[in-house]
């Protein structure tokens, strides 16, 4: 039978070179799958190119006026808060309530723009900022408290704070914060232009937004790989008795990630409302918090790798709509597409750690009747 | 060298050119249409009735239009990009059709001058975005009446989606109808914030029923309340498309969207060149709000009651807001006489003297 036998070593090379493989597995299984789909059994003949949905797929969300732009503005959210996830999970903490901290730091943010609405002030994007900044970092304050204080799992009280977390994001815009030009629908006003986020380039709906998330990146390399707190984070993850030993304070480490991936992910939650929505609607998210765990283990917490675990998770978005638009292919299909990808970049996880043995099954000594 | 890199630009010159001379003839190019849904293709509800609509319009134009749709677009920041992707891949008539869409239709309008958009329920317009809705008020005095008639307990369950004024504007003409046909009857709402989450809708309907609800009336997508009526013995009544299949014994009628004529005609106009900016709000007069089939075990008296408000409510001769209506501190909002204007429809956001529990805020 076949068994996982653990390698000693896993080969550098093969790190770097597995995500290509996955790629590779996937673009062959797609192309199989699309093959059938389009082969027509009757007439033996194709009714339509499989290759237009694969290209459709990986390659022309890239192109176009606006396809860059798409990319990293959908990559954007996901880059900043994975990067602090990252740095939660390197050290054992699990925040899995990033969504929460995302929609915190926009209500923060709304609340400055509209308290102010009208007001042309070039303090008034900063004073957003620091608010979204502020809204995300109390949100992961409160898992650190009570984790800290009462040893209550941040895991639990962290995921629970995002249904907290929306309830109010309704309540707000149900309530004291719907547009009252707006004949009662559950909308702000619509952000006026000091309140909004500019865009880096005169036809281009690319915002500040994408630069803040690449200093993030560098910002999460320079403090996981070049501070002693990154150490300190690092060493409490993987051996915390050694950690303890060496006197390195856990709850420091456990407010000090907290409160930096809340902050990411408040001004996640800030650019997209101040930066591409404009006003406050009762969704502001497709679930970036909970996508941007995956885009942290698919970046192997590292920050480089998140941003290309990033990149490729939103180019797996815009190629499911793009062969929805031009392929006639249901949602599922884009959806089929990033279950490969993640499924064989699991795989080859695996076998980067793990080989294949084939086992022979011994059966029990049999006892002899006596 | 030199020449083989000359003729390789001619030829793509050449290529480059009649690629443009192609694209230039109107004739050989069909007309794109795009159609961006909240909810998947097949929900058996909202956004399958606008994918037959989508279908409708394939039927009838054939090659000279091309449709696309994307399904399960979020109402958040996605929604912008989508719609800018449908603009920039050639589609000239775009459809977006959830509340949410509005903002986000107006940004890629303001870009895309050219291309013409249709925002369905919104209530912002430009000169290339039309708003066209349903409306889904106008059979609910049907409903309403029916309710009256038939409740023994009095009490009446409705389940609402979200509190905006499509929504309670369902809910007055449904309870000013019901208090003309019976006025010891009583509506009491229950709110699930969503527009289709069977889990939260049966409950909603299994809460209602145990506070004695005899008659359940939705404003939301899922059958599930239909199911959870059927199980107790209480009349139901079917939302968006004809559910009396899944509960004959429960549904008495259903309330139907149908946007196939409507499409049809903006689409024609786009082939015919007449298509400019408009507001629609059609109701029973047209097919944006029909009458699903009447349950065979309606009584007579019932039955024929309905039948003559539907013909009335379709004729103009009923409107839905005819007065006297109080609101729910007795107000007269409207005398006898008077009907309440579309302005004040639009924005409706208090009950009427029949409905318990007051307007979310």
């Amino acid at each position: 039978m076949l068994t996982l036998v653990p390698r000693p070593e896993s080969s550098k090379r093969m790190m770097y070179l597995s995500p290509i493989f996955a790629l590779s597995a996937t673009i062959f299984c797609g192309l199989v799958i699309f093959s059938i789909m389009s082969f027509d059994f009757a007439t033996f003949t194709f009714t339509s190119n499989p290759f237009d949905p694969l290209v459709n797929f990986f390659y022309t969300p890239l192109t176009g006026r606006s396809g860059l732009t798409n990319l990293a503005m959908k990559a954007t959210p996901l880059v900043l808060i994975a990067i602090g996830l990252a740095m939660c999970y390197r050290a054992n903490v699990w925040n899995i309530g990033a969504e929460g901290q995302y929609t915190v730091g926009a209500l923060a943010g709304t609340g400055v723009a509209l308290a102010f609405y009208g007001v042309d002030s070039w303090l008034l994007l900063p004073a957003m900022f620091i608010a979204g900044a502020l809204g995300g970092l109390i949100w992961a304050a409160i898992p650190a408290l009570l984790r800290t204080r009462f040893n209550a799992s941040e895991l639990l009280v962290s995921l629970m704070l995002v249904y907290v977390a929306t309830q109010l994001l309704f309540f707000l815009v149900y309530g004291p914060w719907k547009d009252p030009d707006g004949f009662a629908f559950p909308e702000s006003r619509v952000f006026h232009t000091a309140a909004r986020i500019p865009q880096l380039f005169e036809g281009s709906r690319l915002n500040l937004g994408t630069p803040i998330a690449l200093l993030a990146v560098i910002g999460g390399w320079l403090l996981m790989g070049r501070s002693l707190i990154g150490f300190q984070i690092k060493v409490l993850g993987a051996a915390p008795n050694a950690a303890r030993f060496a006197g390195f304070s856990e709850k420091k480490v456990i407010w000090l990630t907290l409160l930096v991936s809340g902050t990411l992910a408040g001004i996640a939650g800030l650019i997209e409302v101040a930066g591409t929505i404009h006003q406050l609607v009762p969704v502001i998210s497709p679930g970036y918090g909970f996508t941007a765990i995956i885009v942290a283990f698919l970046g192997r917490l590292n920050p480089v790798g998140i941003l290309l675990a990033g990149l490729l998770i939103a180019l797996s978005f815009l190629g499911g709509e793009t062969v929805q638009i031009e392929n006639g292919l249901p949602k599922a299909a884009g959806s089929l597409f990033q279950g490969m990808l993640l499924f064989f970049l699991l795989a080859s996880d695996v076998m980067l750690n793990y080989r294949i043995a084939w086992k022979r099954h011994r059966p029990a000594p049999r006892k002899i009747a006596q | 060298m030199k020449r083989i890199l000359q003729s390789t630009f001619a030829a793509i010159a050449f290529v480059a050119i009649s690629a443009t001379g192609f694209t230039g003839s109107a004739e050989a190019q069909p007309l794109k249409v795009g159609f961006v849904y909240v909810g998947p293709q097949n929900d058996n509800g909202w956004s399958q009735q606008h994918d037959l609509g989508r279908l409708a319009v394939e039927e009838r134009f054939g090659d000279a239009v091309e449709t696309s749709f994307v399904e399960l677009v979020p109402e958040g920041p996605d929604a912008e990009r989508v719609i800018r992707q449908l603009a920039e891949s050639g589609h000239e008539l775009i459809f977006t059709t959830s509340f949410g869409f509005m903002n986000p239709t107006l940004k890629v309008a303001e870009d895309f001058p050219d291309v013409k958009f249709e925002h369905a329920t919104g209530f912002k317009r430009a000169d290339n975005v039309s708003t066209y809705s349903g409306r889904f008020y106008e059979g609910r005095p049907i409903l309403g009446t029916i309710a009256g008639m038939m409740t023994e307990s009095n009490v009446i369950g409705y389940i609402g989606s979200f509190p905006i004024p499509e929504v309670i504007r369902g809910i007055n003409a449904f309870t000013i109808a019901m208090r003309r046909v019976n006025p010891e009857a009583e509506v009491r709402v229950i709110w699930v914030n969503s527009w289709i989450d069977a889990a939260k809708d049966a409950q909603a309907a299994e809460t209602l029923l145990d506070q004695g609800a005899d008659v359940i009336v939705q404003h939301v997508d899922s059958p599930a309340p239909l199911l959870a009526a059927a199980e107790r013995g209480a009349i139901s009544f079917g939302q968006t498309v004809d559910n009396s299949s899944f509960a004959p014994d429960s549904v008495a009628t259903s309330l139907i969207d149908n946007w196939e004529p409507y499409y049809i005609e903006r689409v024609q106009a786009v082939l015919d060149g007449t298509w400019v900016s408009t507001d629609t709000w059609n109701g029973l007069n047209s097919s944006m709000q029909q009458m699903g089939p009447y349950a065979s075990w309606l009584p007579a008296d019932v039955l024929a009651a309905v039948q003559a408000l539907e013909a009335d409510l379709t004729s103009g001769a009923v409107h839905a807001f005819d007065g006297p209506i109080k609101d729910q501190s007795g107000t007269v909002v409207a005398a006898a006489g008077e009907t309440i204007e579309d302005g004040v429809l639009l924005g409706m956001n208090y009950y009427v003297e029949g409905v318990l529990g007051n307007v979310p805020q």
